[in-house]
């Protein structure tokens, strides 16, 4: 009954792991992964060079900072006020309505901020026309392009995220609840005495996973999103693999870039969880 | 003395400070404005869908379409290449679920029995690649080697086991199938085979709507894939056909051909017909999407009581 789950997982995940060492050669296709020749470090040393290495990281770092700072706080603000609210219709409408973006496809999303931002039709061309004020194109603008990333972000999983600490509030002791009305803790006493607290562990356990991504920026949205004009600030790591190795077919410089990348990703990952462990107590493994 | 305490306290409890009230009620405005900060952008759509561009731009449409027009979907149902995109990510979004189940509810089950063998090197088998992965052209490259490029295959078997997705069905088949069953089936000469299909199986209606629900969303909206294995564009699930029409303004409708018809208007249809297909395209979810919320909350519920 293991064997079909097996062997897929042999062939589209374990075999790939075997194909990171043309990292460190100069892989051709003609001579495949057996006799292409052996380069040692020489494709990282190349990037670690190249001019490209301080643009990508920078906007890499740029937008998954960004979005650390500014997604990851407001799921778990939200969950606090949620979690205040009684069970009734407006809590229930209101939790339909915010994981409703969750399934819009990124294609949609990435569709309607491109139409939307469009300075000659959409809703804020719409909006400016209102205020006699003409719009310019958003998405030419470098300097907006992480905004527009993180915020279009923050729209579409504000709720969702909320979720699992919705779960985590859900799982509190009433009693202490009770306890703490009678000595005349006011909600908002409650919410930072008890909720908040509480809270905390699962908090930090999701902010150890997300640093284990902060070089992972999403590639689907940004590529997507991605122009002529907003190049200097839109182009990520993944997206340069992505460019180098398929559309140039530099497959042994893109495939050492991703392993750089998930190196650091994975060093990222025990750090904060070594800091966790010695501050909150709280850790992965 | 506890008597008096309730005494002193009933009265704090009936009739709740301002403050509270305030904080309450500034909950909820605030909650109504992020309900409308994310319905209006989706009502929006709709609107434009059925509007000129005109209308659009000049606020006369902001709320409800000043003159619907059909305009839009006319073109969107001209345009070939959408419904063969339609009837590809059907086609992979059915296969592609049924896969998934067929390869992770058996497994999920089979680790689930206590008498496997080995169970310490296949927990870890199944493990390492939640957190190690070759990297996008090492998969491409073994996509390739396999001579799997062009095919559909390429977009429904790499993703098909979820470990993620066998641990919740071995919790599932723990927790809620008694062991007594299985005793009962074995003395009366059941295989483990037929077990699974005739006892285990029908029980699981609900784990199985769950993950085949997941895995439909899944598909439907994937693109990347797609993009990177198959170059025949008959072979194009929507999202990708999609792209080309809402990202790389590609006019795929029929007017394109017909000399008549101005510039101008040419754009304002491509306009409309734009919104058309963000509508027809995010329909069926969003169609299902009220019944079936529960089974999707259940998923993340399931996952994060895990253990």
């Amino acid at each position: 009954m293991l064997l079909p789950a097996v062997i897929i997982l042999f062939v589209f995940a374990y075999l790939p792991m075997y194909g990171i060492v043309i990292a460190f050669q100069n892989y051709s296709p003609a001579l495949g992964v057996m006799h292409s020749p052996w380069v040692g470090f020489a494709n990282f040393n190349e990037f670690l060079h190249s001019y490209q290495l301080y643009r990508t990281l920078k906007n890499t770092l740029v937008i998954s900072f960004y979005s650390l700072f500014v997604g990851f706080p407001l799921p778990v603000i939200l969950a606090l006020l949620t979690h205040q609210l009684r069970t009734g219709m407006f809590k229930k409408t209101f939790q339909v309505i915010t994981y409703l973006p969750h399934f819009i496809s990124t294609m949609i999303i990435c569709g309607m901020l491109v139409m939307f931002l469009s300075p000659n039709s959409g809703l804020v061309a719409m909006v400016a026309h209102l205020f006699k004020a003409t719009a310019p194109n958003y998405l030419a603008m470098p300097k907006l392009f992480s905004s527009i990333v993180v915020w279009s972000d923050v729209w579409q999983n504000l709720g969702w995220d909320s979720i699992i600490y919705l779960a985590a509030l859900a799982g509190i002791d009433p009693t202490l609840y009770e306890a703490a009305t009678i000595d005349g803790a006011t909600k908002f006493d409650q919410m930072r005495h008890i909720d908040y607290p509480l809270l905390m562990p699962t908090v930090i356990t999701l902010l150890i996973l997300r640093a284990g991504g902060i070089l992972g920026v999403g590639l689907e949205k940004v590529l997507l999103l991605q122009n002529n004009l907003n190049i200097t600030a839109s182009e990520v790591i993944s997206t340069y693999v992505y460019k180098m190795g398929l559309l140039n077919s530099q497959f042994s410089l893109s495939t050492a870039i991703g392993l750089f990348n998930a190196i650091i990703n994975f060093a990222l990952l025990l750090t904060v969880n070594k800091i966790s462990k010695h501050y909150t107590d709280t850790s992965l493994f | 003395m506890q008597l008096v305490n309730q005494k002193t306290h009933k009265p704090r409890l009936r009739q709740r400070p301002f403050k509270e009230v305030a904080f309450d009620w500034g909950i909820k405005i605030l909650f109504s404005l992020i309900i409308l900060g994310i319905i209006y952008p989706l009502w929006f759509i709709i609107i434009a869908s059925f509007s000129t561009p005109a209308d659009i731009m000049s606020g006369n449409s902001f709320l409800w379409p000043k003159v619907i027009t059909f305009a839009g979907y006319k073109e969107l149902f001209s345009a070939e290449l959408i419904w063969r995109g339609y009837l590809n990510t059907i086609i992979y979004t059915v296969v592609g679920t049924f896969v998934q189940l067929a390869v992770n509810l058996p497994a999920g089950y089979a680790v689930s029995r206590s008498e496997l063998v080995g169970k310490k090197w296949i927990f870890l088998f199944f493990t390492i690649p939640m957190f190690i992965g070759g990297g996008l052209i090492p998969s491409y490259l073994n996509i390739r080697n396999l001579g799997l490029l062009n095919n559909p295959l390429a977009l429904i078997l790499p993703g098909a086991v979820s470990t993620y997705n066998i641990l919740v069905i071995r919790t599932f088949f723990k927790t809620s199938i008694p062991e007594s069953l299985w005793e009962a089936s074995i003395m009366d000469g059941c295989s483990l085979f037929r077990y699974f299909i005739q006892i285990a199986l029908p029980l699981s209606k609900a784990i199985i709507a769950v993950i085949g629900l997941w895995a439909a969303v899944g598909i439907w909206n994937s693109w990347f894939d797609a993009m990177i294995y198959l170059d025949n564009e008959n072979l194009h699930p929507l999202q990708l056909v999609l792209r080309r029409v809402l990202l790389s303004n590609e006019y795929l409708g029929q007017s394109g051909a017909n000399n008549l018809i101005s510039h101008t208007e040419l754009f304002n249809r491509a306009q409309m017909m734009k919104y058309a297909a963000m509508i027809v395209s995010t329909l069926p979810i969003m169609c299902s999407y009220p019944f079936l919320q529960k089974y999707f909350n259940q998923g993340v519920m399931i996952g994060s009581v895990k253990e």
